[in-house]
């Protein structure tokens, strides 16, 4: 398991983060959904936005800290558009 | 990676319209995300193949570096890497995946 604060430090460790939400999907630690909104996700299709936070969490997710992991990445301006 | 494996998929890749590599199988899916994206793909009524990666664990690992993904399942359409279930479930969201299949199967 990982802690919310461990996830949001690993990402914007590796990522320009504008904003970013943590959801224990089980409430076990390990089962997470995270919205993620970055300008570095901007022009990029969505297997490359999903590629980056995938490498930004490669540790905590290859040594099954982080078991499952749903993603909802936008750039700012699909976050704009969503009217969040 | 072996080569053997990676012919393997390749093989089921291209020749596959829509192919799903999943936990379990369609009637018996063993994960939420690969029941999700079954269900995904089915509401729009096109045949698609799949294959059980908990059946053989030289697969479940070969797929992930077939396409550099580090999560089951996965969905080809048409021999490309089109994502796993949030994307596929956002695709469909969007109304992006119909023309995607329409086209894959020449419609």
């Amino acid at each position: 398991m990982i802690s919310p604060e461990e996830i949001k430090k690993t990402v914007t460790k590796a990522l320009p983060v504008t904003v970013i939400e943590t959801q224990d999907l089980t409430g076990g630690g390990d089962h997470w959904q995270l919205i993620i909104v970055s300008p570095a996700f901007e022009g990029k299709g969505l297997i490359e936005q999903h590629r980056m936070v995938n490498e930004a969490l490669k540790e905590p997710m290859g040594d099954q800290r982080i078991h499952a992991l749903s993603l909802k990445t936008y750039s700012p301006a699909q976050w704009e558009k969503l009217g969040s | 990676m072996a080569e053997d494996i990676k012919d393997r998929i390749d093989e089921k890749v291209k020749n596959n319209k829509i192919m799903l590599y999943m936990k379990g199988t369609p009637d018996f899916p063993q994960c939420g995300f690969s029941a999700h994206t079954v269900e995904i793909l089915k509401s729009y009524g096109f045949p698609f193949a799949t294959e059980d990666v908990l059946a053989d664990p030289t697969v479940r690992d070969g797929i992930k570096r077939y396409s550099n993904w580090p999560t089951i399942p996965q969905v080809y359409i048409d021999g490309k890497f089109v994502g796993g279930c949030d994307i596929l479930h956002e695709l469909h969201e969007r109304g992006e995946l119909e023309p995607m299949l329409k086209s894959a199967f020449g419609k």
